[in-house]
């Protein structure tokens, strides 16, 4: 019965700012340490803010090829090292599913535009041709214009045949792409999914759009601790980079294997604000009803969420917009539940923080551990919640609620919880 | 009760006419909108014609406000997606807003924006980037205007699949549908016919060189050398089929029967391609057999190799001249994730009058590329059933399964 069919994590893999690889960034977060610094990967030095959460990502030392590395933009790269890294993880070999049972769902905001800007740069001799040269276009051009590619790559580093998609709504792009990722095995279309998200924005357009409208963070003599989700003091969200691929299976396959189980993914759900492109309204109504929506897909009560993981940008509107999404869906129980915001840390990564921010639910059920906001020493009044400062904390975690917010409009919420017997 | 995504309003913008009518008429005319590139000069270039929305003004048809906001792409969505609700006479303000959604494709985003503001940063600095870049460009900037406009506050998506990506929107929308929204405005347009859009697009080594219009995109043909880019597309209004009668929807124009998306296998590998399997496994998910589809609106890349494998893909599911074919979009040029929306509008525009648009400019198919290609002119048929096939660069492969609804 295809509405039986649940869907379990047995495999994870990340790329993040401060280490590669899912040890590494559990290591970061559980320390609380920030990975936020002075942009590395251009000269920032004409912009408004210079700080970066970048990852320290060798492609030869992780293991691709030489012609892996000439086709494939720096966030593709990221992409298919985290499948190849979450597949090893899974222990599911190559043959045991039927390739056309296997899926793809990758999210990411910006897709190639490293990779697009540069040949662009060429192609216009430094911006002075409009019309720009053929003659110097390369071959893999076309695989950067069009983002499709990087689900490309993760479907043949996996060997999928199956449904293969790549999700672009933006900032909320990671959620989405896992959510589409479990729909494919809820619907019986896949029994196994590699599903989540990369982006690689540390470019100079990417950083001049958010620049033109003051959405990073200024404070570039202090960037370790430039990212302050909640903080009375935070000016702007960091640009960070990365990427998270889960290995996503129907769970009695999962269970048959023998597979170890981080967690169930139970509910997912979307609303757009229909407000505005990058405004939020303050009272946070429609992520509010993202998150009924998601709980009551996921059959959870607002009393059963043990932990909250957010959006948390640190941008002055995000902030106070999910603390009232938070308290207008889960009335009391929002007093009593830790949040937290791993971006504090590793920076904001577009639409790849969503599966980055699922890695680390899976991770804090796993360990049973709360990953903190750092940065927070003063709390924005108005952002009055227990949102875990500096410190990462050891608590029972049954049920968690990640929830993601974008450019378009877009709120989606996600439930995860430990998994349970039948 | 169990829920059926039909089809009630459709917008199209599209090279050989604006307009749904506009381009119905046009195409089963076998008039093309394909002629020489008329944005820039494109004479350095090794691509010179392509299908271009020319009569298309922004003003006259996307909110003044919008228009510097957003990238011709999103105009020409936003323009698809209010003709299309108007189309199904579909008020969103009578529509509860979380059970309207919008998901649409997007193959490459708002390019031509993009190269306008990536030229001032590399000419100028960062300070001369407009604040309207960073909600212009990205792949989600069409989905989130629509959504905006229409106050649609369900789930909204954006697919990216190259050039089958605007199925996998259809299909998304026909899964929102079964579970509970509404009303949900879907489909794909893409414009990236720009200096820097063009020559990206000529580098995969796809596009036709040809300077005939008329000669320049002929798919299954043996004269076939790839393919003519285009702008524009479609968007569809889908709903709940009891809603839609509960509200006496103008007109609805077909149920969304089956679908289904595969991948192709790994390059090198020699095995069949993936796209056979798409349209039979979009056949079952309609309940149909082969002999129930009365025409295919082809992918028809245009590409030798690539039309061999659609050709035999073809063959191999409905037999030896066992369906007629057809592919409008030699009329048009291929629109990437607006093409397919395009071919789902046509195939409905097909059921609804009993016709099926023919293929522009082919005159001797290939050796293996023998289909019953409607070539010519239109031919009139008993069309109840249709399905629409599209691939997309690298291995996606979909079709889609429309029915008339009585």
């Amino acid at each position: 019965m295809v509405n039986d069919r649940r869907v379990v994590i047995t495999g994870i893999g990340v790329t993040a700012p401060g280490g590669i690889g899912t040890k590494a960034f559990w290591e970061l977060l559980t320390a609380g340490r920030t990975a936020t610094r002075t942009i590395t990967l251009f000269d920032a030095s004409g912009f408004r803010s210079r700080i970066g959460a970048e990852c320290d990502f060798d492609p030869v030392a992780e293991g691709l090829s030489p012609q892996e590395i000439r086709r494939m933009d720096r966030a593709a790269q990221f992409g298919v090292v985290c499948a190849r890294e979450a597949l090893a993880d899974s222990g599911l070999e190559e043959g045991a599913v039927p390739p056309e049972r296997i899926g793809v769902s990758i999210g990411s905001a910006v897709g190639c535009t490293m990779g697009l800007e540069q040949e662009y740069v060429v192609l216009s001799d430094g911006g002075r041709r409009w019309l720009v040269d053929p003659a110097y276009a390369v071959r893999h051009l076309y695989g950067y214009m069009v983002p499709s590619t990087m689900a490309c790559e993760v479907a043949w580093a996996a060997g999928a045949e199956g449904p293969v998609s790549l999700i672009s709504t933006g900032c909320t792009a990671g959620l989405d792409a896992v959510g589409n990722g479990c729909q494919l095995i809820w619907t019986g279309r896949a029994d196994v999914v590699i599903a989540g998200a990369t982006d690689a924005p540390l470019s100079p357009i990417t950083a001049a759009c958010f620049d033109a409208i003051k959405a990073t963070s200024p404070n570039n003599d202090d960037p370790a601790h430039a990212s302050r989700p909640f903080d009375a003091d935070r000016d702007g969200f960091v640009l960070g980079e990365g990427a998270a691929v889960f290995v996503l299976e129907e769970r009695e396959a999962a269970r048959r294997r023998g597979a170890h189980i981080y967690a169930e993914i139970v509910g997912f759900a979307g609303r757009s604000n229909a407000y505005h492109m990058t405004g939020l309204k303050p009272d946070g109504r429609e992520m509010a009803e993202a998150i009924r929506q998601a709980m009551h897909l996921g059959r959870v009560d607002a009393a059963d969420i043990d932990y909250i993981n957010a959006h948390g940008s640190g941008t002055k509107q995000n902030d106070r917009h999910e603390t009232a999404a938070f308290k207008r869906a889960l009335g009391r129980r929002a007093y009593e539940v830790p949040v937290s915001s791993i971006k504090s840390m590793i920076g904001h990564s577009l639409g790849a923080i969503g599966a980055i921010e699922v890695a680390a639910c899976a991770l804090a059920i796993e360990h049973q551990v709360v990953p903190p906001t750092a940065n927070l020493h003063t709390r924005d009044p108005e952002c009055d919640l227990d949102y875990v400062p500096l410190t990462a904390r050891e608590h029972p975690i049954d049920s968690v609620l990640s929830v993601g917010s974008g450019f378009g409009g877009f709120q989606t919420a996600m439930v995860i919880v430990r998994d349970r017997a039948a | 009760m169990s829920r059926h995504a039909v089809i009630t309003g459709i917008g199209v913008t599209a090279p050989n006419g604006l307009g749904t009518e506009a381009y119905w008429a046009a195409t089963l005319e076998g008039r093309s909108g394909i002629g020489p590139i008329s944005r820039f000069d494109p004479a350095g270039y090794p691509v010179r014609v392509a299908g271009e929305v020319s009569d298309f003004t922004a003003a006259e048809h996307v909110p003044s406000r919008l228009i510097p906001q957003t990238d011709n792409w999103t105009h020409l969505g936003l323009t698809a997606a209010a003709w299309a609700l108007d189309d199904a006479g579909a008020d969103p303000a009578a529509f509860p807003e979380y059970e309207m959604a919008v998901v649409t494709a997007s193959s490459s985003g708002g390019t031509e924006f993009g190269q306008r503001e990536i030229e001032r940063l590399w000419t100028k600095g960062p300070s001369w980037v407009g604040a309207y870049q960073s909600i212009a460009w990205f792949y989600a900037a069409t989905t989130g205007q629509i959504s905006i406009r229409h106050g649609m506050r369900g789930s909204c998506g954006v697919v990216c699949a190259e050039q089958a990506g605007a199925l996998d929107a259809v299909g998304q929308a026909r899964q929102l549908i079964r579970t509970g929204t509404r009303l949900v405005v879907t489909g794909g347009a893409d414009a990236s016919l720009c200096p820097y859009g063009l020559t990206a697009q000529y580098s995969s080594g796809r596009l036709s060189q040809g300077d005939d219009p008329g000669r320049a995109y002929l798919p299954f043909d043996v004269g076939a050398a790839g393919y003519v880019p285009g702008e524009g597309g479609a968007m569809l209004v889908v709903e709940n089929a009891a809603d839609a009668h509960a509200r006496a929807a103008p007109v609805i124009y077909g149920e969304i029967a089956g679908y289904a998306a595969t991948f192709d296998p790994r390059p090198g590998s020699g095995r069949e391609p993936g796209l056979r399997r798409a349209m039979e496994l979009a056949l079952a998910d309609a309940g149909l057999a082969a002999g129930g589809v009365d025409v295919v609106f082809a992918d028809a890349a245009g590409v030798p190799e690539l039309d061999l494998q659609e050709a035999t893909a073809i063959r191999a599911v409905f037999g030896p001249d066992g369906v007629p074919v057809t592919a409008p979009k030699t009329m048009t040029g291929r629109l990437y994730a607006g093409g397919a929306a395009l071919d789902l509008a046509g195939a409905l525009l097909a059921i609804r009058d009993g016709v099926i648009p023919p293929t522009a400019g082919v005159t001797e198919l290939a050796p293996g590329c023998d289909l019953d290609l409607v070539r010519g002119a239109a031919r009139e048929a008993r069309v109840g059933t249709a399905m629409v096939v599209a691939r997309g660069y690298g291995g996606f492969n979909a079709a889609i399964v429309v029915t008339k609804t009585d």
